[in-house]
């Protein structure tokens, strides 16, 4: 039956096989991943997803648009609770612990994982303001403090020597690629563990976009980061660790040196090679 | 219009079909630009008219001073001075209630029997005729509660009519704001209700408040609602005595005041003084005003408080 | 953590306490209590109202339902040796349908060929001038038209046509004047939100514009023009002063254009005041805000069944 031979064609390829994996190849991982589905409402976004996330290195998440990237990123700070008719099954652990667990504050989940946008989403509001949000939110008060976490995350994020004399303007009048680093130094305040950056450049000119890979160069080594983008050269450069994700599944995973030289599956080689459908 | 090119198909049609369509269609236009400049030529000539008509009564004496029993040259202070305060006491009950039920509807509320009940219920509100709530106002605040005709019980009938546009508005303001702004609020541990206080109520504050001041015109004028629930009379009133429990006072809210709209209606069934259409022609010309003014004011608040958020 | 930055991580962690989950919660509750309110004001006002109507019905001296719908006559103040009072309220039904449906006759057709001006052959006045002007008019006090129609319609009236001019036309024509501002402004609505494909694919064969007008956009956009026209007939249907005004306030069928007559909201305004709480006479008041009430609902049926309403058609409720 035709039905029968749809199914088949759109069937994800078959997952990455187990023994395979590099989850036991990387000691200490910050977060870990286990057999992670996720259904809109009556259809599957994710697959059995299951890998490990290596404490303060960048790994980028690579595939077609609509591969479930985007959604992989958003479990892990709980992102996908705002979406009526998400249902997730499995586990993900940060630092032993499951996220999904009733005594989990989701709030403190969030406050230790950090998120940038595709499309940057300043505040209407200054651009001090902007970054001290997130420990305004958690009660802070002390201006020296807030004073001198307003300096360090705009250092941290290569912003602070372009707005140090118009902190109190607004943020709106800056350039994207300034916005998108404000929205980076906005997560930094907040001094999270990890720091989810979903597709940070792909509304940014060439220009701006080198700037923001310097800087997530820069970060590694502090931060966990974790990277969706479709540009293969971006995650060839940025990243540590490469996983590649097809329709729902976790096609494979590895060290981002190996994975763009010696892609050990069919499909991973015709993504990168760009020999894809 | 599209003139060559509808030549150029007449090479191709027959000719005398396309020609009358062609005609038909130059007569309609004729039609509806009449109607439409019809329409604004009559809507300007009644304003024009009611301000025309009015004018001689546009002055400081006229709004100021008190009406007079029997006698010419009286004003309508009073009536003014309890439009303004009922509007005030009407705004302050209305909106924290009409913004809270807005960001339930926009922010809380999931599918389900009781959002489905509030919408009905909003609809109903919003499509009772205000001569309705009028007498439910009668009925609660003066037969049940005996608080008498007074400025407490129109209050509390202009409320039922604001609640359903301001909630709606504060609803559609809320939506209107990117969901963008949302998430990164989430997305740096912000509670639900601290992203709504400090980052999208704010953001709604220019398409709120432009709603309030449109709906609070409206409300300037209004008078069905009001017949029976805050009178048809004004006590004398003291304007040097502002303790609210005073009877005289002004702002004592259990006293009856007849609102200017409602005297705009009723200073012509009981015609005492001998200038009665004079006084009517000045309070209708004074209400359309303001409500252009309100009207205006939402207009350009609005717009100047959008562009001071973008800016800022 | 040594290398992550030293100002977050340990203030926030001291920082989180129960204040927020509080906070959170409060407000949820504030904004839950405020949707809540609103069902249990629309159902107070109801049941206060349905109760009230009532009682006409009930007690020692019930009136007959039947007679209260479909007899015309009323006199209230009949003494028993007339017969005892009157309460058949047909008249005033009458009256509010013929004075709203004259209203609705004259203002939709001129409303809906200037909707048709604003959204089809001129859009960009009709976004810069002509909604504007409309949504200012909107807003004017009905005592205000009540008020022209007194001191300007009436004497005209009377002046050409002869008769008292306080007439069924003199409150059609007032009411007319005052939803068509809202039957405009909604038409104009339901004309802009259809897709732009279908005047480019009406064009695209040739059609002219009147043609693409009356034979695709109006059909298109029926319902919600339908939706404006009834909200419009909702809103001539409940007002009351500006009807009472110019009306003329006398028990009579709608016989002629030319005839003062009285309508359900004008008889509510002139005698609840004046009745005594509890009488024959103030309960068969009552009953006619019931039977307006019911009426108005009935008007919110036929919207909902016209069709899912778009947000902007509130306002003009």
């Amino acid at each position: 039956m035709s039905g029968r031979q749809d199914e088949q064609t759109l069937h994800p390829p078959r997952p990455m096989n187990p023994s395979s994996s590099p989850i036991a190849t990387i000691t200490d991982p910050i977060v870990e991943v286990r057999d992670l589905n996720l259904y809109y409402a009556a259809s599957q976004a994710l697959r059995g997803i299951s890998l490990d996330i290596p404490r303060k290195k960048v790994t980028a998440l690579i595939g077609p648009s609509g591969c479930g990237k985007s959604t992989f990123i958003r479990c892990l700070n709980r992102m996908n609770d705002l979406i009526d008719h998400v249902r997730i099954e499995g586990e993900i652990k940060l630092d032993g612990q499951d996220i999904h667990d009733g005594s989990v504050d989701v709030i403190a989940l969030r406050r230790r994982v950090g998120m940038v946008f595709q499309k940057w989403n300043p505040f209407p509001k200054s651009i001090y303001e902007n970054v001290i949000y997130g420990l305004r939110v958690a009660g802070v008060k002390e201006r020296a403090l807030l004073d001198e976490t307003v300096e360090k995350s705009l250092r941290r994020a290569a912003l602070w020597d372009e707005v140090k004399d118009r902190l109190h303007q607004s943020a709106m009048g800056m350039s994207g690629g300034q916005m998108q680093r404000l929205c980076i130094a906005r997560a930094i305040a907040v001094a999270p563990e990890i720091i989810l950056m979903d597709e940070p450049c792909s509304a940014l000119d060439p220009r701006s976009t080198s700037r923001i890979e310097e800087l997530i160069r820069e970060l590694q080594g502090e931060y966990t980061i974790i990277i969706v983008t479709h540009n293969m050269q971006q995650a060839a450069r940025v990243s540590d660790f490469t996983a590649y994700f097809y329709l729902g599944s976790l096609i494979e995973y590895g060290l981002t040196k190996r994975i763009f030289t010696t892609p050990r599956r069919k499909e991973t080689e015709d993504y990168i090679t760009g020999r894809f459908g | 219009m599209a003139t060559t090119s509808d030549l150029q198909t007449d090479r191709h049609l027959g000719q005398g079909n396309h020609k009358s369509a062609f005609r038909t269609d130059r007569i309609a236009t004729g039609i509806f630009y009449a109607a439409g400049i019809f329409l604004v030529l009559l809507l300007f000539s009644f304003a024009g008219y009611i301000i025309y008509s009015g004018r001689a009564s546009l002055n400081l004496h006229f709004l100021t001073t008190p009406p007079l029993f029997m006698q010419k040259g009286g004003g309508v202070g009073p009536q003014l001075f309890n439009s303004i305060y009922l509007l005030i006491l009407a705004s302050t009950l209305s909106v924290p209630l009409g913004v809270g039920a807005g960001i339930y509807m926009a922010e809380y509320a999931r599918p389900s029997g009781l959002t489905r009940a509030i919408r009905l219920s909003l609809e109903t509100l919003s499509a009772l005729p205000s001569i309705v709530v009028g007498l439910f106002g009668l009925l609660i605040f003066i037969n049940i509660l005996g608080w008498g005709f007074s400025i407490l019980a129109g209050a509390m009938a202009l409320t039922i009519l604001n609640l359903p546009v301001i909630t709606r508005v504060a609803e559609e303001s809320i939506k209107n704001v990117p969901p963008s702004l949302k998430e990164g609020s989430l997305a740096l541990g912000a509670t639900h209700w601290q992203t709504i206080w400090r980052l999208i109520l704010p953001a709604a504050t220019p398409g709120i408040l432009s709603g309030v001041i449109l709906v609070t015109g409206r409300i300037f004028g209004e008078a069905a609602a009001l017949l029976f629930t805050a009178g048809m009379s004004s006590p004398p009133l003291n304007f040097s005595d502002w303790n609210p429990l005073h009877y005289a006072s002004p702002l004592n809210p259990l006293r009856p005041a007849e609102t200017l709209a409602v005297y705009t209606w009723k200073v012509n069934s009981e015609g005492l003084a001998p200038d009665a259409r004079q006084i009517a022609d000045g309070s209708a010309a004074v209400l359309i005003i303001t409500v252009f003014l309100f009207n205006i004011l939402a207009r350009y608040l609005g717009k100047a408080l959008q562009r001071r958020s973008r800016a800022c | 953590m040594p290398d992550l930055p030293p100002s977050g991580q340990s203030i926030l962690r001291s920082a989180r306490g129960s204040s927020h989950f509080l906070r959170e919660t409060l407000g949820r509750y504030y904004a839950t209590l405020c949707g809540d309110l609103i069902i249990l004001l629309t159902v107070t006002m109801v049941a206060f109202i349905t109760f009230k109507g009532l009682a006409a019905f009930t007690g020692p001296h019930p009136l007959s339902p039947l007679k209260f719908l479909f007899s015309s006559h009323w006199q209230p103040d009949a003494g028993p040796d007339e017969g005892g009072p009157q309460f058949g309220t047909l008249v005033f039904l009458l009256g509010s349908v013929s004075v709203s449906g004259l209203a609705v006759l004259l203002a939709a057709p001129l409303a809906i060929a200037a909707s048709i001006l604003i959204s089809v052959i001129a859009p960009r006045a009709g976004e810069n001038f002509f909604r504007p002007v409309l949504e200012l008019f909107t807003g004017i006090p009905s005592v205000v038209y009540g008020w022209v129609g007194l001191s300007l319609l009436v004497p005209f009236i009377r002046n050409q046509f002869g008769g008292l001019g306080f007439s069924l036309l003199a409150g059609g024509l007032v009411l007319a004047l005052m939803i068509l501002p809202t039957i405009t402004t909604l038409a104009t609505d339901a004309l802009q939100n259809l897709p732009g494909s279908l005047l480019e694919g009406s064009y695209a064969l040739g059609a002219t514009r009147w043609q693409t007008i009356h034979r695709i956009l109006l059909p298109a956009a029926r319902p919600r023009i339908l939706i404006g026209v009834t909200l419009g007939m909702t809103r001539a249907f409940g007002e009351a002063l500006a009807v009472q005004m110019v009306i003329g306030n006398s028990v009579r069928l709608p016989d002629s254009l030319l005839n003062p007559m009285s309508t359900i909201t004008s008889v509510i305004t002139m005698d609840m005041g004046n009745t005594v709480k509890g009488s024959a006479w103030n309960n068969a008041l009552w009953s006619m805000s019931l039977l307006l009430l019911a009426i108005t609902f009935g008007f919110i049926v036929i919207i909902k069944r016209l069709g899912p309403q778009d947000t902007k058609n509130g306002n003009h409720f």
